[in-house]
């Protein structure tokens, strides 16, 4: 654990009855890094997101925020100090535009919303930070475009821009290539690689080639426990994580750059 | 489809409305049938508290079934006031009687939003049907509390024979000048929401109806926005309340019952959720139906008019299968059809080609 851990958790675990889902996970985001988090299906992956972003209630275990302990914090507090998120599955303002998607994530990070009389979507600041982040994404000539009329790949990149816009500390990003074809894939694959260094990511990711070109630091999670932690050399080597998690050695990540 | 034009229509529309509106007493006057005069007041006040629903049904998404209990309470005020006045006994042994309008209209505000601000942060705890049962909950316990105060006559209510106090010339046993008071609240209202409900406030309400989840991931603390806009909403239903009883003359716990609450939401959907003219337009709607459709119908057939609600039933259906905003939608979709052609108020440069049309998406 080092100091500049912009996001930290320690010892979270989650019970559903007598099923563990997750058993004393510790991870670490640092300022600027990119921390992937894989593992099969059911491996506790949705319940961390949950725990981290304060959706679901850890039974033990505690949540850091850029040193501050959040863990008793609600999921809008937590954005508040600088959490974002993107969800796995595609959770935007259907009825809202583009840019409105954008500012009202930008109208959430600026304060509260006690203002009862400017009309909202004619607020010069709020309008040209999200026509930023748009444009960051690729969305900028999609601007007025409702949400719900976009293709898949673009509302992905949407809640990109909703993270975006909010300068966040730390952004989670819940499967952001889920559903996309391979050619919006390489689109998200090079978006997330411009934004790496600038902002510290963690990824929840099924895409083994993203995981292993963007990544930074790789945490292999299995029935609720990390089995493994490191660089992705170090993981691509680690013969648990190979037996555990990777099958047999044509499933191999990234061996020969095939999915 | 030229949007300027639609908005031209639009506008064009409801001014017309408005227009209405603000001559309605001296055209039933010169016809000679003052009745409609009250009649059109007593709509405009339902119509207050319906958009005062609107601003939590339709822009917040929560069905409260419980709207009537703020109208009634509203009501309250003026009625135990006026008891107090008469006797000259102070209300609940601290506060003097009275019928100034201007503190009573004041006072039913305040009551009825501290009464929402109560229930509200309970109620809102829970989402869907919990909801509607809480909120159906709570207006009928404030029923039959109504209903078990003796000193105010219990179920019988409060006869308010004398109209509040307005300062200088006005008057509210005017009928003309009460109509006009009325009318000014609710624009005044309707201006006020339509600011609300586009502001950072109405926009964080509105996204938290969309998607709640989403908003309070993006960091907007949900509750506090709904529970504002559930105080909101019953301070103006109190006002209506308030209103009410002077029409009337007479305040009782059926101002509270659950099918009055119900009312108001059938006007709400009727007129067009989520719309700002909407619930105006489906309180004169009811009411209208309720006024006209018994004699209609008798003159159809006699005796047949106390089923008159076989007309609205259906109505309702249609308007909620086909018309998801209501009469309001009715009107923006013959405002963007151009259902009224109108003549070019400017008239179009020489050389200016034609405005294209867009096509629709």
């Amino acid at each position: 654990m080092t100091a500049d851990a912009v996001l930290r958790a320690q010892g979270l675990t989650k019970r559903y009855g007598g099923l563990v889902a997750n058993d004393r996970i510790d991870l670490d985001v640092r300022a600027g890094e990119i921390h992937a988090v894989i593992g099969p299906n059911g491996a506790g992956k949705t319940t961390l997101i949950g725990q981290l972003t304060g959706a679901v209630r850890a039974n033990a275990g505690r949540v850091h925020l850029a040193g501050r302990d959040v863990t008793a914090l609600s999921p809008a507090r937590r954005a508040r100090l600088g959490l974002a998120r993107s969800f796995q599955i595609t959770n935007v303002f259907a009825g809202f535009s583009a840019l409105e998607n954008v500012a009202v994530a930008a109208q959430a990070r600026a304060g509260h919303s006690f203002r009862f009389w400017a009309p909202a979507d004619r607020d010069a600041d709020l309008n040209a930070r999200a026509a930023d982040a748009l444009a960051q994404v690729g969305l900028g000539r999609l601007a007025d475009r409702p949400a719900g009329a976009l293709a898949h790949g673009q509302k992905r990149r949407l809640e990109i821009a909703m993270a975006l816009v909010q300068a966040p500390r730390v952004v989670l990003l819940d499967e952001p290539m889920a559903g996309t074809g391979p050619d919006e894939a390489a689109d998200l694959l090079a978006l997330l690689g411009q934004l790496k260094g600038r902002l510290a990511m963690l990824l929840v990711e099924h895409d083994m080639d993203a995981v292993f070109s963007l990544a930074d630091r790789i945490t292999v999670l299995v029935e609720g426990r990390v089995i493994s932690a490191g660089a992705p050399e170090a993981i691509r080597r680690d013969p648990a994580v190979r037996a555990a998690y990777l099958g047999t050695d044509e499933a191999a990540p990234g061996a020969a750059g095939a999915r | 489809m030229d949007e300027a034009a639609t908005r031209r229509r639009r506008r064009l529309i409801y001014g017309g409305l408005v227009g209405f509106l603000l001559v309605l007493p001296l055209l039933a006057e010169a016809a000679g049938q003052g009745f409609y005069i009250s009649f059109a007041t007593r709509v405009l006040i339902l119509a207050l508290a319906a958009s005062s629903l609107n601003l939590i049904l339709g822009y917040g998404g929560l069905v409260s079934f419980g709207h009537a209990a703020y109208v009634g309470i509203g009501g309250y005020v003026v009625g135990i006031a006026f008891v107090h006045a008469g006797d000259g006994t102070p209300i609940l042994g601290l506060l003097p009687g009275g019928t100034d309008a201007l503190v009573l209209l004041a006072a039913a505000m305040a009551v009825s939003g501290l009464v929402a601000a109560v229930i509200g942060a309970i109620c809102l705890r829970t989402r869907g049907v919990a909801f509607i049962m809480i909120t159906l909950a709570f207006a009928q316990m404030l029923f039959f509390f109504l209903v078990s105060l003796r000193r105010y006559n219990g179920e019988d209510g409060i006869a308010v024979w004398q109209r509040s106090t307005l300062p200088g010339p006005l008057d509210l046993n005017e009928p003309v000048q009460f109509y006009y008071l009325v009318l000014g609240l609710l624009l005044a209202l309707l201006y006020g929401l339509n600011r609300l409900v586009a502001s950072r406030f109405g926009r964080a309400l509105r996204a938290a109806r969309d998607n709640e989840g989403r908003a309070q991931a993006l960091g907007f603390s949900t509750f506090r926005y709904q529970l504002t806009a559930f105080v909101l909403a019953g301070a103006v239903a109190g006002l209506a309340g308030a209103l009410l009883v002077n029409a009337t003359g007479f305040v009782a716990p059926s101002y509270l019952h659950w099918t009055r609450s119900g009312d108001l939401i059938v006007m709400v959907v009727l007129g067009g959720m989520g719309t700002i003219a909407g619930p105006t337009l489906g309180a004169a709607a009811l009411m209208g139906m309720e006024e006209f459709l018994p004699e209609l119908i008798d003159a159809l057939h006699d005796g047949a008019g106390d089923y008159w609600k076989i007309v609205l039933g259906p109505l309702l259906i249609v308007i909620v299968l086909f018309a998801r905003r209501g009469l309001a939608g009715v009107i923006e979709a013959a405002a963007g059809a151009g259902a009224l052609r109108l003549p070019r108020l400017i008239p179009r440069r020489p050389g200016q080609p034609p405005r294209r049309r867009r096509t629709r998406r």
